[in-house]
């Protein structure tokens, strides 16, 4: 992985889970990662739910306040500009949608500046998430979120799934369309995420734990 | 599918062509799908200037006869409670949308399922009574949104579906019906121009002449006597020989079930009653599922509404227990579980 790592989707494609699996990896391996909960669209489901998953492996998480406070005004509250140049890996999971993704387009000049070599944004799809079925319809959606956060995409992460109801067999069924996006996009196939429990055998497969869930499934 | 979406999906193919709304934390995505995919789909989205000024234009769209939805959470359902209460008046269909979040006032912007005295009690001022459902899950919130815009059009009567920002805003996979292609006649009653050739309708709900008021009512009720007798609805789950029956609906009955499901496996008889129609209350159905229990835990995101309906329907003839969580606090199915656990030993 670079150094930075931004992650973009539809809403509901996987980012957050995603972010949470690759910062993980990299703590459990004993590098210095900062996640930064860039969701302020959406107060649900986002990676400041982690936060103690995060303390426990040593993960610092930067978000803002939004979800604790009774106020529908979305606000960064912390200094993404400067974390991008201090020490270790920076994960961003990025809000929903090209609605999501706006903020992002106040940092694109100071990511500008950035080395091209140690930044990725990566475009999260579900093949089974409705509006994004079609590879059309995918990739309208990586345009609109690459014009608001006036940033350009450099992979594709497919992230196919069905919830609780994932088999190997709806992972492999989804691994051309991820090609697909890819071959249409002009972007490489970052890799395809799967269940850890479930044996499917990819040659760039990502496994992942299902750490986004509500409630009652344990 | 995104719950909030798929509501709208659902909405869509359900034959609805006009949606007004404003948007409001945790049910803005409903609002935005309607905007990207309505006009596609030969309808109209409109943002109105508030949650006022929406339901308003769902009762003018409503009074042509067009199927009309609006949505909103906690707070801005306040706000629509007068224009639900002249649709109420003027025996207008429409789907109204809450998606739940905790309150009072502004509150916070997790989910809560403290709105159910308002939906199923005191939707508005007068005598009248509007039909809500209560999903839990993704795929139950587009089969109801249909079934929902069904029963508005039959009863003529507002209908609404009571979510929470955890339904609304989880992902799970779903399954959609074909589209509605062919949509109730509204002809006898509808404001859609007459073209000269008949008597214009006229919708309205005022009424200076008390005795026609009161006729007008009665007539009302006499639907909603139907309706109690024949549109509620029930999940019961391991009720057949459950000695402790757990109350709840929506999202909190998720949790109820997981920990009923635990329950068991400790060997203790437990059972889940989901009501999925919240007025009318499945009383028939609550009386069946605790055939041979002893005791019934009320679970709600709530400090305890349904748990009043509950005593009511059983006519306290159970010791009813409650357990909530409210202020947008989900509770857990070990929080839920260590509550049956209590009522069993308790029992022993």
């Amino acid at each position: 992985m670079k150094k930075i790592t931004i992650i973009t989707g539809h809403y509901g494609s996987g980012k957050t889970n995603l972010s949470v699996n690759l910062a993980l990896k990299l703590a459990d391996a004993g590098e210095k990662v900062t996640v930064v909960d860039f969701d302020i669209v959406n107060p649900y489901f986002r990676t400041a739910d982690f936060r103690s998953l995060f303390e426990a492996h040593g993960i610092t998480l930067a978000a803002s306040m939004y979800a604790n406070t009774s106020l529908d005004i979305p606000a960064i509250s912390f200094d993404m500009e400067r974390m991008a140049y201090e020490e270790g890996y920076l994960i961003v999971d990025v809000g929903g949608d090209d609605a999501g993704a706006i903020g992002l387009g106040r940092y694109a000049p100071a990511f500008a500046d950035y080395m091209p070599d140690q930044l990725d944004m990566w475009y999260v799809v579900n093949r089974y998430r409705y509006l994004t079925e079609a590879p059309e319809e995918a990739l309208t959606l990586m345009g609109e979120i690459e014009t608001v956060s006036r940033m350009r995409h450099t992979g594709i992460v497919n992230n196919s799934n069905l919830g609780s109801e994932t088999t190997a067999q709806t992972i492999l069924d989804a691994v051309p369309y991820g090609e697909t996006v890819s071959r249409q996009a002009h972007l490489p196939l970052v890799g395809t995420t799967y269940r850890k429990d479930l044996s499917v055998d990819l040659k760039d497969g990502i496994p992942v734990e299902v750490y986004v869930k509500p409630v009652w499934e344990s | 599918m995104k719950g909030n979406e798929a509501l709208a999906e659902a909405a869509i193919r359900a034959g609805c062509k006009c949606f007004f709304g404003y948007p409001i934390t945790p049910q803005t995505e409903l609002s935005a799908y309607m905007a990207k995919r309505m006009e596609k789909s030969g309808g109209v989205f409109l943002q109105a200037e508030s949650e006022i000024a929406a339901i308003n234009m769902v009762l003018g769209a409503a009074s042509t006869g067009v199927r009309a939805m609006t949505s909103s959470s906690s707070p801005g359902v306040s706000l629509k409670a007068e224009g639900i209460s002249y649709m109420a008046g003027s025996d207008l269909p429409a789907v109204i949308i809450n998606v739940q979040r905790g309150g009072p006032g502004l509150g916070s912007i997790q989910p809560a399922q403290s709105d159910y005295y308002q939906a199923t009690h005191a939707m508005g001022h007068g005598d009248f009574h509007i039909l809500v459902y209560a999903p839990c899950s993704v795929q139950e919130m587009v089969d109801v949104v249909m079934l929902a815009f069904d029963k508005a059009d039959q009863y003529r009567i507002p209908v609404m579906i009571l979510a929470d920002g955890l339904l609304g805003q989880m992902m799970e996979p779903v399954t959609f019906p074909e589209p509605r292609t062919e949509l109730p006649d509204k002809s006898d009653w509808a404001a859609c121009g007459h073209g000269g050739k008949r008597e214009h309708h006229v919708i309205n709900s005022l009424y200076l002449d008390a005795p026609l008021l009161e006729a007008k009512v009665q007539e009302r009720f006499k639907r909603y006597a139907v309706i109690e007798e024949t549109e509620t609805d029930a999940e019961l789950y391991c009720c057949g020989d459950a000695e402790i029956v757990v109350t709840a609906y929506g999202a909190s009955a998720r949790v109820a079930k997981s920990a009923v499901t635990a329950a068991r496996r400790k060997g203790i008889q437990a059972g889940l009653f989901r009501p999925k129609t919240l007025w009318p209350f499945p009383k028939k159905e609550l009386c069946e599922a605790t055939k041979h229990a002893k005791q019934i835990l009320d679970v709600e995101m709530s400090m305890g509404q349904m748990v009043d309906d509950v005593r009511l329907a059983t006519e306290c003839r159970l010791p009813v227990a409650f357990f909530g969580r409210t202020g947008g606090v989900i509770p857990t199915p070990e929080e839920v579980l260590a509550e049956i656990e209590k009522l069993a030993g308790g029992a022993e």
